[in-house]
């Protein structure tokens, strides 16, 4: 077993090839940092958005800068669109859609105090969520905003799409993380993950596994003493969740909070703190005994981090500029052209582009399980009948609940309230009638005029009897 | 220390000349491809709007200076067609030209069939003037430029009523004609050989079995459809229906109203319906001979040529467009029962006076099984039978 952990970026720079060593650079940028950074899906072309309003595209692999705007505003976080030529960042106030030149297109104005972007490229969704605590789609292909959500959480400044079924993941200050889709407005998933803020998460390509790193290491002092006297690890910060069971896998040591982390295509862990990155291998699925890599920043604290598709290439954005690591077996080697073609001519990218639009989901499929879509369920009847008897029986102690809290004050004062009137509208009458009249319906026979079975006749009735009078016996 | 990273030349991965085909690397991993069904439900439901944007099922007017009749194709030529009218007219069509090859005089009233031989030489016509005649037909020659010259009937043969229906025999020189008896014909007799009649009413179309060289069905004004055998003097039997058959055919592919409908062989409903602002009552519907294309003769004094699917594109396909419609239908055929795909499939515009009248049917459809469902509610248990709503349709059954 080779302690991996040990090289020094310069040793693996030095065994790989030359084209492969030249990926690894170090962009002194000092004055308007600290830097947030984002890859094309493709994996070719890179952003940079300084806090101080530096905003750059650049085709990194080539070493070219493409365009450089200097917003001088503050800049919180900077995401493409769904290709190189569009990208997104959030400044001070309003999010502002930019060109490759680095000219201003649009400037988005529902969108106030954002900090986070995130960018679903089959739906076509800029997602942000910033100070005010609100989640907020809106369609780039329409310019439509589609769904806005309180999150009801404080500020919130985690934000990451679950790849695999365009679920967003928010982190919040009270250690939960909540999932969110665009036409449920509560969560559809609240997880508490940490006990202390959420810092970061991750979630890999599959949808399978969360990674989440918490303010929790943070310890007391009396937390210290007993983890001296115990010699036990209690401060796990980064923590490694099952996404399909919602249940937490693993957790790893921090010895300092992990400001950020980030799941490369291949399943590579990449956790940073401080000035220092840890790269973790199989980690997800099975506990990992030691990092994969270590690296150490030569200058300013972590910002951002971020795996560049199809390569070996971790981005890393820092108060002192931006720079890269080769991290070996993190990116996808073989690419689809159709997918993400890091070789693209323009006429392939209009082509992809057309394509990519035809194919456009509708915000509504975005569920958990994306393979529930055009799913058809075939459940055996009796099951069937079980968990409607099961709902309706939920349904009628819900409203009786409803009903007994209605009625144990009689005071005419605040009888006007809000959420007086809400809580009469739960416990509406036509829901409360709604058994009765559908039994009656069964009785009567109107289902069976619009193709559906006919019940059999109750045991009490004579066989030759016509349904029209079957109500004159008792049951 | 063995280490690895991606490294890719751009040499390997892009094209060397500008006149090669780009490199295409393919990656089937379901990491690459998330939201796979949804892709799949949208590139469908794109597919079936697409198929309806397409749906320009209209190809060509065919003009006569009168009411069409009737229609008949040559069973051995695909481009050429004849047309009868109301004003004792036949003509006959070159259908990829456009352009009338034959005027047919001699009729004096309405020709109400044609047929054509199955040696695809010679045609027969009949007419409401008491005649039947025989035609002969030409090829359709393939040097262009319009010719358009009368031609005089080979034969003539008269009988004593008006005439129908006509119907020439799949295999023998013989052929038959509705009237007000149903008679057969020979080639070489100037009276019919047989004569067939059950009731008095008319017999409006005739028709051969094109398996059964003996048997042939016709339908009549008393609601009846019989049934015949050459070899016995007498009909062999009779469905009544509860409403008059207009026409009949072995192999269906008829027409109504305002409208051309194609139905499927099996189902209950039509599979599509054309009509055209100008179309008046379509008396006559033909398929082309390799089903590609139809034919409908109508009241505005036109023969109309149709796509048979609708949104089918003409002409040769480029292998690339032949796999994208295959992909297209077998995505549509695929997600045929969800209920967005099945509102864009099923939808078809229809002129305001039919829509108001198939909403009125339903009413009435409703209303009736409404009073069934009464009637069985209120009356002892078994005592009402239920018809299914085909065999409603048949009356009684004679011998």
């Amino acid at each position: 077993m080779e302690r991996t952990w040990r090289f020094s970026q310069q040793d693996i720079v030095e065994a790989v090839d030359a084209g492969a060593g030249r990926k690894v650079f170090d962009l002194q940028l000092d004055q308007l940092g600290p830097y947030s950074l984002d890859f094309s899906r493709s994996g070719r072309h890179m952003l940079l958005a300084g806090r101080k309003g530096h905003l750059a595209l650049m085709d990194w692999q080539r070493t070219r800068l493409i365009c450089e705007v200097q917003v001088k505003e503050t800049t919180h976080d900077i995401k493409f669109l769904h290709n190189e030529q569009f990208f997104a960042a959030a400044q001070k106030k309003y999010v502002y859609i930019y060109d490759k030149r680095g000219l201003e297109v649009h400037c988005l104005k529902d969108t106030t105090e954002a900090t986070r972007l995130e960018f679903l490229p089959h739906h076509f969704l800029l997602c942000s969520v910033g100070a005010t605590g609100v989640l907020r789609y809106q369609d780039t292909s329409t310019g439509q905003v589609v769904a806005t959500h309180r999150t009801r959480q404080g500020a919130c400044d985690v934000l990451r799409q679950n790849p695999w079924n365009g679920v967003l993941c928010l982190g919040h200050g009270n250690g939960t993380v909540t999932m969110w889709t665009p036409n449920i407005t509560t969560p559809v998933v609240r997880m508490l993950c940490h006990h202390g803020p959420v810092r970061s998460l991750a979630a890999d390509t599959q949808g399978r596994h969360l990674a989440t790193t918490g303010a929790d290491g943070q310890a007391s002092a009396r937390q210290l003493l007993l983890l001296l006297r115990s010699s036990m690890l209690l401060l796990l910060a980064v923590k490694v969740w099952d996404l399909r069971m919602l249940r937490p896998l693993h957790a790893y040591f921090s010895p300092s909070p992990a400001e950020c982390c980030d799941i490369s295509q291949r399943g590579l862990l990449a956790v940073g703190y401080g000035r220092r990155v840890q790269v973790w291998r199989d980690a997800l699925g099975s506990k990992a005994q030691s990092p994969y890599m270590t690296h150490t920043l030569a200058g300013g604290t972590l910002r951002d981090l971020r795996f560049c598709p199809y390569e070996d290439v971790l981005g890393i954005g820092h108060s002192g500029g931006v720079s890269t690591m080769l991290v070996p077996g993190a990116g996808e080697p073989n690419y689809d052209s159709f997918v993400a073609n890091p070789f693209q001519t323009s006429k392939q990218r209009r082509e992809a582009e057309v394509h990519s639009l035809l194919d456009k989901l509708q915000p509504a499929m975005i569920v958990l399980d994306p393979g529930e879509i055009t799913r058809v369920v075939r459940e055996p009847r009796d099951v069937q009948k079980e968990k409607q008897a099961a709902a309706q029986e939920a349904n009628r102690a819900r409203l009786e609940e409803q009903r007994q809290k209605n009625e144990e004050k009689k005071r005419m004062k605040g009888k006007n309230k809000p959420s007086r009137r809400q809580r009469k509208k739960q416990a509406n009458i036509v829901e409360e009638r709604k058994p009765g009249i559908k039994a009656r319906m069964r009785e009567q026979g109107v289902s069976a005029e619009f193709g559906h079975k006919q019940p059999r006749a109750e045991p009490g009735v004579p066989a030759d009897v016509p349904r029209a009078l079957h109500r004159f016996f008792k049951k | 220390m063995k280490v690895k990273a991606i490294n890719r030349s751009e040499e390997g991965c892009t094209r060397e000349r500008a006149q090669d085909v780009q490199k295409v690397h393919r990656n089937l991993d379901p990491a690459l491809h998330p939201f796979e069904k949804a892709k799949e439900y949208t590139r469908a439901l794109n597919a079936a709007k697409l198929d309806r944007v397409f749906a320009k099922p209209f190809l060509a007017a065919l003009p006569h200076d009168d009411g069409i009749t009737c229609l008949a194709r040559n069973p051995r030529r695909l481009n050429s067609l004849l047309s009868g009218a109301a004003d004792g007219d036949v003509r006959l069509w070159d259908i990829p030209a456009r352009r009338c090859l034959r005027r047919m005089v001699g009729h004096t009233a309405a020709i109400k069939g044609i047929s054509v031989t199955p040696d695809g030489e010679a045609a027969v016509s009949c007419s409401t003037d008491c005649t039947v005649k025989l035609w002969k037909v030409p090829f359709a020659p393939f040097d262009g430029g319009p010719l358009q010259e009368d031609s005089q009937p080979v034969l003539e043969f008269s009988g004593r009523h008006a005439f129908r229906s006509v119907d020439h025999h799949w295999g023998r020189a013989q052929f038959a004609t509705a009237g007000a008896a149903v008679e057969v014909w020979d080639h070489e007799r100037s009276e019919p050989v047989q004569t067939f009649s059950w009731g008095a009413d008319t017999l409006t179309s005739v028709r051969f079995n094109p398996a059964e060289p003996d048997v042939f069905a016709t339908a009549g004004s008393d609601r009846g459809v019989a049934l015949y055998d050459l070899r016995s003097s007498t009909p062999i039997r009779k469905l009544v229906m509860q409403t008059r058959t207009n026409a009949l055919a072995w192999n269906p592919m008829e027409a109504f109203n305002f409208t051309v409908r194609i139905f499927t062989f099996n189902g209950g409903h039509s599979r599509d319906v054309y009509h055209t602002k100008r179309m008046q009552r379509v008396f006559a519907v033909r398929f082309s001979g390799d089903g590609t294309y139809v034919f409908s003769g109508s009241d505005d004094m036109n023969v109309r040529v149709w796509k048979a699917n609708a949104s089918e594109q003409l002409g040769t396909l480029l292998p690339r467009e032949r796999k994208q419609l295959q992909y297209n239908k077998a995505l549509v055929e695929r997600h045929k029962h969800l209920p967005e795909v099945a509102r864009v499939v099923r939808n078809r515009h229809l002129p305001a006076p039919i829509y108001k009248a198939a909403k009125l049917r339903r009413v009435q459809q409703d209303s009736e099984r409404r009073k069934t469902q009464h009637r069985i509610a209120h009356s002892a248990p078994g005592s009402v039978k239920v018809k299914p709503a085909r065999r409603k349709k048949v009356v009684a059954e004679l011998e």
